[in-house]
């Protein structure tokens, strides 16, 4: 129960991260390597926030998913739409947005060690128990799940029920015909970017409530997200949250009854299995 | 790969005049090469055996990646095994026996790792390459914790850098052979038109599954080995330093760098890699992954067919080529 509990607790986190990565691979259709550091940055923005004035994490989010959608905007703007236009075919700007993409991860890294050091950190916020079923959770955990499922469900909403969201939609099932339809894709490429990075520090923010992290830890965000991403099925929203609860119950269930240290470990066989037995992913349509 | 010829018929062992030239050159740069553990063993010899280790494992990596286009983040983790298969056995098995376990356990991996992710997409194959180092070290740790042994292991041996230094370059040697003969082989020329379209080689029968991962294979067990090989010299080894996602990161810049689509093309990108990195890590050390960072990107926004490339580019354009070109003309119609 407490494995069940936990699990869903930390897969609604995990889909908030994983919905970031969804709208920049999905819709923008870039492969972003750099995703995880963006999370780990978003949650040492938090960090510091908390360490300097105490007030509740939640209003770090306020100043930090803003500026992390500037930044993606700008990154979309001025480091992929070059490759975008050069790239003559999707493989190759596959290869170009992944190597570029993971260059930009050292950079990022490099970039949180000078100003934050090495360290693990953490911080302690409504580290209290809540009772549920009567067994005792982290009040912070619960929090970081309401945070979370509230930032999905207006994402859900905005991009069901709007016309900016409509057109997003559209461009991530097919970004040609998207253009016929005077949809201007490159402008709305960048929003999807820059709305998912926003997405994915926001996501940072979250976990950083509960989680020990360090500058070196994006990698295996970025994997993680991945694996949801596919798990789930690219273009499907509904895919990406079912994925992270179950990624969220597996890594749970590896660290209460193997080891906490092979939570990795739960992400690949989850990996393998998908790749083995539905490789389009859970609501993923198969290609012809 | 080697030039531009047409690949050989297979089980032709008849060498054109131009590979014949090709062999003597690589063959008289390893011997010369082989000379700087006699006249020097400070700086000279430290240096260049950096430049051999790199040239070993970003030339395997390229065997793979060059040739597929399959951009793979995981050669730690194949370094990594092949250093931990020789911490484990040293005490237990004479060194060289060890250098084939782990060249045998890296291939197993790398079939796993193939066979999982290669038949589908390349995006998979990257997304599962890119946290295999992470994970085969979360595996590590936990196998030690399980069995007890301490995390960090010794390998102390009576191995001079000068015998480490010959057998990395032997290696590096044979890495470039295996190279050249599969440039020639039908597998070279079935993974070029894999690289260049995959459905196109699909519709002509290639057996596009299987051609990469016998390459990857072979990619992955040089890497292992090279990890054998460095295990005795670095002396102590512990996950975090095996498994370093560094590693892998040094080896795709530096290949990227010379360019991938010529054998010797990363051996362009590791020595100047290697001198400016020495120069890096010696002026700015707390700064070493951002600098990192940003020579990649530039690499790949400006020289995005390495110096192998740049260079062709140029002698294509040059006076002798155009005059070359001329001359052959001429031949062809006087033929």
């Amino acid at each position: 129960m407490d494995i069940i509990i936990i699990g869903l607790l930390l897969g609604g986190t995990y889909a908030l991260m994983a919905m970031g990565l969804q709208l920049q691979y999905g819709v923008a259709r870039i492969m972003n390597l750099a995703n995880g550091e963006l999370l780990i940055a978003g949650a040492f923005g938090t960090f510091w926030f908390f360490a300097a004035s105490h007030a509740s994490p939640f209003y770090a989010l306020i100043g930090i998913v803003p500026l992390a959608f500037v930044l993606n905007w700008a990154i979309y703007r001025i480091l992929m739409l070059p490759l975008v236009r050069r790239a003559r075919s999707q493989g190759q700007l596959e290869v170009d947005c992944i190597l570029s993409t993971f260059g930009l991860s050292f950079i990022l890294v490099g970039i949180l060690l000078a100003i934050f050091g090495g360290e693990y950190l953490s911080y302690s916020y409504l580290a209290q128990p809540i009772f549920i079923l009567g067994e005792p959770y982290g009040l912070n955990r619960v929090a970081a799940f309401l945070g979370s499922a509230a930032l999905c469900i207006a994402l859900y909403v905005w991009l069901h029920h709007t016309r900016a969201g409509l057109s997003l939609r559209a461009v991530s099932v097919n970004p040609s015909a998207a253009g016929l339809v005077s949809i201007n894709v490159t402008q709305t490429s960048a929003l999807a970017f820059g709305l998912g990075g926003a997405v994915t520090a926001a996501g940072g923010g979250l976990l950083s409530m509960f989680l020990t992290f360090d500058a070196s830890l994006g990698v295996v965000f970025t994997l993680k997200a991945l694996i949801i991403v596919i798990l789930g099925g690219v273009s499907d929203i509904r895919g990406t949250i079912v994925a992270a609860f179950i990624l969220g119950l597996a890594e749970t269930a590896v660290a209460t009854l193997v080891d906490p240290g092979l939570t990795l470990a739960a992400a690949y066989v989850l990996f393998m299995i998908i790749l083995l037995v539905r490789p389009e992913g859970l609501f993923g349509r198969r290609s012809t | 790969m080697t030039d531009g010829t047409a690949p050989a018929v297979r089980g032709s062992i008849t060498l054109s005049a131009r590979e014949k030239r090709n062999l003597a050159i690589a063959a008289l740069v390893l011997v010369a090469t082989s000379i700087v553990p006699l006249v020097s063993s400070g700086y000279l010899l430290s240096i260049t055996t950096s430049i051999v280790f790199y040239t070993a494992l970003a030339t395997s990596w390229m065997l793979f990646s060059g040739p597929t286009n399959y951009i793979s983040l995981a050669t730690a983790a194949f370094f990594g095994i092949g250093m931990y298969v020789v911490a484990w056995g040293i005490e237990l098995m004479p060194y060289p026996v060890l250098i084939v376990l782990a060249a045998l356990a890296g291939a197993a991996l790398a079939v796993v790792v193939g066979l999982a992710t290669l038949r589908i997409s390349g995006v998979y194959f990257v997304i599962f390459s890119l946290g295999l180092a992470e994970l085969v070290r979360q595996i590590m740790t936990w196998l030690q914790h399980v069995l007890g042994t301490l995390s960090g292991l010794y390998v102390l041996t009576d191995r001079t850098d000068e015998m480490y230094f010959w057998q990395l370059l032997a290696l590096t040697g044979l890495i470039f052979l295996v190279g050249w003969w599969i440039g020639r082989s039908r597998l070279g020329f079935a993974l070029r038109i894999i690289g260049n379209d995959e459905v196109v080689a699909v519709h002509s029968g290639i057996n596009t599954a299987r051609a990469k991962v016998v390459l990857f294979v072979i990619s992955s067990t040089f890497a292992a080995i090279t990890g054998a090989l460095a295990a005795p010299r670095w002396s102590y080894v512990e996950p975090t330093v095996a498994f370093s996602p560094f590693l892998s990161f040094q080896v795709v810049i530096m290949a990227l760098l010379g360019g991938v689509h010529r054998l010797w093309g990363p051996l362009l990108g590791v020595i100047p890699f290697t001198l400016l990195w020495e120069l890096i890590s010696a002026k700015f050390p707390a700064q070493t992954t951002l600098l990192l960072g940003a020579s990649f990107l530039l690499i790949v926004y400006f020289i995005p067919h390495g110096v192998a490339g740049l260079i062709e580019d140029t002698l294509r354009q040059s006076p002798i080529a155009s005059i070359r070109s001329a001359l052959a003309r001429w031949k062809s119609r006087n033929a």
